[in-house]
């Protein structure tokens, strides 16, 4: 259940809106926030406030690629597969990324921190090879850059 | 060479430009002046005789799509900025929203006074939620200042804007899909007609361009058409644009040139030259749904008309660069893969087209290439044409150009039964 703050928090924002359906990108983004990701339970309260069925918001939810569906890690890498960082080195980001973690592409480590998974272009090709983690940037990827950034991260979880 | 900079005037290494620094460089004016002396006519012939060609990639002009919207097209109208790019290579709008947001905003506002639009939305991907930020509050300080709300600067004119944050999906950026986007239903194309400009978000008239295609909006108004069509090296050209060149450059980045500076120059001039080691093979010139340009175009002018005559696009003034070391049939595989892991997977051609090629590709990649795979190739990116949408064409672009330019190096892969890469 969401806490009745943010419920109602949603629900002054949708009554400010001509059209709920327009917010539910934010409302799907909201929901995983809270829960860690947009499950079952979550998909059902957000056809409520959007006055959708729950179909017709797996329908948009199961579309993007930043709407989860599953349970992900606290963070979320997204490794820029297209074709610039493909070129500059994709294969062994990828590879480094998958020993330090000690999983496999569309994995989440178990200590429950870390999802890995592909993503197409993301804009950054200036700092090719690049990834995102929970939608920040990180570019011009090196091993020792990556470990960097891991112990970081785990540090601050 | 140096160019005037016109979109990235303001543009600071570390930061925004300020309203305040906008306004001193001529921010706004070009929207009092509107205001003030211009009916919403008037801006749209400015617009069209400046031969402002749509940006994102699509190369409409920008005032035949203004003028499309009927006079006595029903209200309220809404007027859509596209900071949704997802083209492989592109980043220009990236860094137009992180340098001068209030041009942008100004530009909306500009183009929305030509159509009479009340609504204003901004479109943008979810790996650009740095700039959604920027953007929301940059809107508030314009609102602020008397530039969206009610009687903007006092006059009768009332518009405001709204960001609204995708989750991400390159169909996102094909117009009739992301007007599905904003009223929160999957984001398949439609066919039109209706187009966008007589039933766009819900079924009212709705203009929508790209985030530099109304960046150059307050420019044309401030300093008139032939000042802008003067900005393009080419007869027909007009503007400047932002090329983001990217690949094995010794400088990637966002250069502002004239439309039609040469490819040679921008990449030796401005991207520094190859890397050490690089000899120049290829590039796509507009992003990953342009055409394959080889050695024998290195000198063409980047414009819409010289690039289409060439057999490509001119997109989104993407250069991606590839080396005399980079396998072209390896770089085509991954763009397909990126088409098809894309598609909306709506209609038959895309959805079963894409991975079919991308197997064939696959397979001439790894050494399990057949001669007969050449044809199959070809009819199959002629199938694609038959697609819903302009996703398709542009998918097999690549593709194209591979077999227009590089047919030899597919055959090398088929008859040594490996990449001669590797």
């Amino acid at each position: 259940m969401l806490p009745k703050e943010l419920r109602e928090s949603l629900k002054d924002h949708i009554a400010n809106i001509d059209h709920p359906r327009e917010l539910a990108v934010d409302v799907m983004f909201t929901l995983q926030d809270h829960y860690g990701y947009l499950s079952d339970e979550a998909v059902k309260e957000a056809a409520e406030l959007l006055e959708m069925t729950p179909l017709e918001v797996d329908e948009i939810a199961t579309f993007y690629t930043f709407v989860y569906r599953e349970p992900v890690g606290k963070y979320v890498i997204h490794v820029c597969d297209s074709v610039i960082c493909w070129m500059d080195g994709y294969e062994s980001i990828k590879d480094c990324l998958c020993t330090k973690l000690a999983i496999n592409v569309g994995e989440t480590t178990a200590d429950g921190l870390f999802t890995l998974l592909p993503v197409c272009c993301i804009g950054y090709c200036d700092m090719s090879p690049a990834m995102l983690i929970n939608r920040k940037v990180y570019g011009h990827l090196n091993p020792e850059k990556i470990d960097s950034i891991l112990e970081k991260l785990k540090a601050e979880a | 060479m140096k160019y005037p900079q016109i979109l990235l005037q303001n543009r600071k290494p570390d930061r925004i430009a300020t309203l305040e620094e906008y306004r001193q460089s001529g921010g706004y004016q070009a929207l009092a002046d509107i205001l003030e002396k211009y009916s919403y006519k008037d801006v749209q012939e400015e617009i069209l005789e400046s031969r402002l060609l749509g940006r994102g990639g699509a190369a409409f002009p920008a005032g035949t799509k203004l003028m499309s919207v009927a006079d006595d097209a029903s209200f309220p109208r809404y007027i859509v900025c596209n900071a949704d790019e997802m083209e492989p290579g592109t980043f220009k709008d990236r860094v137009l929203i992180h340098a001068d947001p209030h041009m942008i905003i100004e530009g909306i506002i500009i183009a929305g006074y030509a159509v009479t639009a009340e609504k204003g939305i901004i479109f943008i991907r979810p790996e650009y939620e740095s700039g959604a930020k920027i953007l929301e509050r940059e809107i508030d300080i314009a609102r602020q200042s008397g530039y969206l709300g009610k009687n903007i600067l006092d006059s009768d004119y009332a518009l405001d804007i709204v960001v609204h944050r995708s989750a991400g999906r390159y169909i996102c950026g094909e117009v009739t899909a992301q007007l599905s986007a904003l009223m929160g239903k999957r984001p398949n194309p439609k066919q039109p007609p209706p187009y966008p400009t007589e039933r766009g978000v819900w079924g009212m008239p709705t203009v929508l361009s790209n985030v530099e295609t109304f960046a150059c909006i307050p420019h044309i108004i401030n300093n008139g058409p032939d000042w802008f069509k003067s900005l393009a090296k080419t007869e027909t050209g007009a503007g400047t644009k932002i090329f983001c060149v990217s690949g094995k450059v010794k400088r990637p980045g966002f250069y502002e040139l004239p439309i039609g500076t040469r490819l040679s120059e921008i990449i030796e001039e401005h991207a520094g030259g190859m890397r050490a080691g690089s000899e120049f093979k290829a590039c796509l010139p507009g992003g990953a749904s342009t055409q394959f340009l080889p050695k024998e175009l290195y000198d063409i002018e980047m414009d819409f008309d010289p690039l289409r005559e060439a057999g490509s696009r001119l997109g989104t003034g993407a250069i991606m660069v590839f080396d005399h070391k980079t396998c072209l049939v390896a770089a085509t595989l991954n763009l397909i893969e990126f088409f098809a892991r894309e598609s909306c997977g709506w209609c038959t051609p895309c959805r079963e087209g894409l991975p079919y090629i991308r197997d064939i590709l696959w397979r001439i990649e790894n050494g399990e290439g057949e001669e007969e795979f050449m044809p199959m190739l070809e009819r199959m990116s002629k199938h694609l044409w038959s697609a819903y949408c302009a996703f398709a064409p542009g998918a097999i672009s690549p593709l194209q150009g591979l077999l227009a330019h590089f047919k030899d190096e597919v055959l090398e892969h088929i008859s040594q039964r490996k990449c001669p890469f590797k």
